[in-house]
């Protein structure tokens, strides 16, 4: 929901193409087909089961595919999304794919690491990581904090919650 | 009533009273906070359920749930960029009063408002509770199916302006939550066997929710800081009270019932109040240029709304907003199957909850009030680390929930939908309702079925489920007949583009 939109079919304006819905809806008829052949792999239900594994699937897969061809003919119609608005969000600026870039890869670091390091270690890393990413010029004090965070909520579920955080390699440290 | 009491006895112990405060500080935390909600604050804090009782983790969710709308509405007064969909109508009215230096009387009104309509809602739930878990224990699966189908059409037809895109939204929550080998074959788990369980909401929501909002913020970050109107203690004239008390009033008259029928949602009764009371107004030239009135009414509404979505949730199991999808996985989660008989199998327990609303309610307003100009600070919380810790946090929910890399690499793929999600205008809601109403919705089939033999006239074969079919029939008419009365090339309909005719 948002407020302040501009009026987007100012009278003369030509319709304005947002293309990379097309993928979007692409997207859509691919998860859609994807459902419905997983459905046609389903077997028969027991004799008790009145509703077949498969009846559900072939609903939800055609409706995804149907839906995506919509959203492809209102996309040439003219339609364009409402993006997101928020607190912190200026939509003026195009996409900043840098930052987004380097977030994606502090993640997926975390992913990779999280089982060799440990939570204790790759959350201080995410969240150094992350400000890093986001254009913070504190790296002394984010490292103190993502430290203080990773290792106390490490020790905030062990000793709080009884539940021990798989340690890593800090098994037996901590 | 005996009930009752000994429902505030137990929720007045010093253990869940601290839970109430903890819960209400940051539910109201993350309503100021920009970027997390009190659905997301939700998602995060369930691992509490592994060792805390389920009446302490209830009272401190509850607390958390209004501590959120409550937050929320500071924002909206002091920023004019509302975070939650709900606060929208608020930052009409509420940000021009702040602007002009009647920021403490915006914000006095929010939360004196508030607080009457969550009391009022909340005597309603203790009310309305029992009676309608009488009524409600006696549907049978066609009802329940009835009803879920009005919940899915509701969260995607009625709430948002672009139906198509709620439809989106609700399918693909449905093909996650298809996931898995409830039906005893393995549906879309590409022969892993980690989905063979189906993803866990856990994961899902707090990806969509937290991930999804952190890149999305982090690809637009807003490089100059937002100008934040400072404020004071929060107060309120005469005046103000004469004019704040009838909106607040008609806000709950609004809200609770908006709240309640399993078509819930804050948005539409907020607008309403908005509406109304702009036309009842006795100053008419101040609307636009911040009136009292137009805070006081969509707050209350607001608030009212979220203690009508308690009744769905635990009466019927069925869960409206975000928010009530997190808590009925915490319920959930404690082997409690919300529903109509939760009121008979778990009576201390839903009294309990009952009781603490009321106190979450008053904690609100006493620690509010005095509090305002901390939670104004809040907001300048520097951006990169504000959005760090969210992806901290999120991340360590998602993995909490099993301890397992996998579910990480699930976080990442939901991550990259929700952040698409909004880039295309996609609403969350329809998605979260889909991901757990799914399932359950299959099975009250099956069930209704099963009862049946077979034959499919069972599924009208109740007179509560022909009455929601005939809801669902004239719901679907409206936004028909709404949708066609515009040239299809024009806007998507109402809610938007009548609060643009407002604001002009």
């Amino acid at each position: 929901m948002n407020t302040t939109t501009p009026t987007r079919n100012e009278p003369g304006a030509r319709p304005m193409i947002d293309k990379a819905q097309y993928g979007l809806a692409a997207f859509l008829v691919l998860v859609g087909g994807f459902v419905l052949i997983d459905a046609l792999g389903l077997e028969e239900g027991f004799a008790d089961q009145p509703v077949q594994p498969y009846a559900v699937p072939y609903i939800v897969g055609g409706a995804l595919v149907l839906l995506g061809i919509l959203l492809a003919i209102a996309t040439a119609r003219g339609d364009v999304p409402e993006s997101d608005e928020g607190e912190d969000i200026d939509l003026t600026q195009g996409t900043d794919v840098r930052t987004m870039g380097m977030l994606a890869v502090v993640l997926v670091a975390n992913l990779a690491l999280i089982n060799f390091l440990g939570w204790a270690i790759t959350g201080a890393l995410l969240f150094v990581g992350a400000t890093r990413a986001l254009g913070s010029r504190t790296l002394v004090r984010d490292i103190a904090v993502g430290v203080a965070l990773s290792v106390g909520s490490w020790y905030a579920f062990y000793v709080l919650l009884g539940v021990p955080i798989p340690a890593g390699i800090l098994d037996g440290v901590l | 009533m005996d009930m009752l009491l000994e429902g505030f006895q137990q929720a007045l112990t010093p253990t869940n009273l601290l839970f109430a405060c903890v819960g209400v500080l940051l539910g109201t935390a993350v309503g100021v906070l920009p970027g997390i909600g009190p659905a997301m604050a939700l998602a995060l804090l369930l691992p509490v359920t592994y060792s805390v009782g389920p009446d302490s983790a209830l009272i401190m969710f509850a607390g958390v749930y209004y501590g959120g709308m409550y937050g929320g509405s500071t924002t909206s007064i002091l920023l004019n960029t509302p975070g939650e969909s709900s606060s929208v109508v608020t930052a009409l009215e509420g940000n021009k009063m702040a602007k002009r230096g009647r920021a403490a009387q915006a914000l006095a009104t929010a939360a004196i408002g508030s607080f009457v309509a969550g009391t009022i809602g909340t005597v309603l739930l203790w009310i309305l509770m029992p009676r309608v878990s009488d009524v409600v224990v006696k549907l049978g699966a066609p009802s329940y199916f009835a009803l879920m189908l009005l919940a899915f059409i509701a969260v995607t037809s009625v709430l948002g302006s672009s139906k198509l895109r709620g439809f989106i939204a609700l399918f693909l929550g449905l093909t996650i939550g298809l996931i898995g080998t409830q039906t005893g074959q393995a549906r879309l788990t590409f022969g892993e066997a980690k989905l063979a369980d189906g993803i866990d909401i856990v994961v899902v929501a707090v990806a969509i929710f937290a991930i999804g909002e952190a890149l999305w913020v982090a690809a637009h970050l807003r490089r100059k800081p937002l100008e934040i109107i400072p404020v004071g203690q929060p107060w309120m004239g005469r005046e103000d009270w004469k004019r704040s008390w009838k909106p607040w009033l008609r806000g709950t008259a609004y809200g609770f019932p908006f709240g309640a029928l399993p078509a819930g949602g804050a948005e539409l009764p907020t607008f309403l109040s908005y509406i109304t009371e702009k036309k009842l107004t006795k100053h008419p030239e101040e609307f636009g240029k911040g009136a009292i009135e137009g805070v006081a009414g969509p707050e209350a509404a607001n608030n009212a709304s979220a203690a009508g979505t308690m009744l769905p949730l635990l009466t019927l199991g069925l869960p409206t907003t975000a928010t009530a999808v997190i808590m009925l996985y915490a319920l959930q989660s404690y082997g409690i199957q919300p529903g109509p008989l939760l009121l008979e199998n778990e009576p201390g327990l839903v009294w309990a909850l009952l009781a603490s609303l009321a106190i979450a309610n008053t904690l609100l307003l006493v620690i509010n009030l005095p509090m305002a100009p901390l939670w104004a600070k809040l907001l300048q919380i520097p951006r990169p680390q504000l959005y760090a810790g969210i992806l901290f946090f999120a991340t360590l929910g998602a993995y909490s929930v099993n301890f397992q890399a996998f579910d990480l690499a699930l976080l990442l793929a939901f991550g990259a939908l929700g952040f698409s999600m909004r880039r295309f205008g996609i609403p969350v809601l329809p998605l979260i309702v889909g991901v757990i109403l799914g399932p359950k919705m299959e099975a009250q089939l099956t069930e209704a079925l099963a009862l049946s033999g077979g034959d499919v006239s069972t599924l009208w074969g109740e007179p509560v489920a022909v009455i929601v079919y005939i809801v669902i029939a004239i719901l679907l008419t409206a936004v028909t007949l709404n949708g066609l009365r515009r040239p299809a090339s024009a806007e998507p309909m109402t809610l938007d583009d009548e609060k643009e005719l407002v604001e002009r």
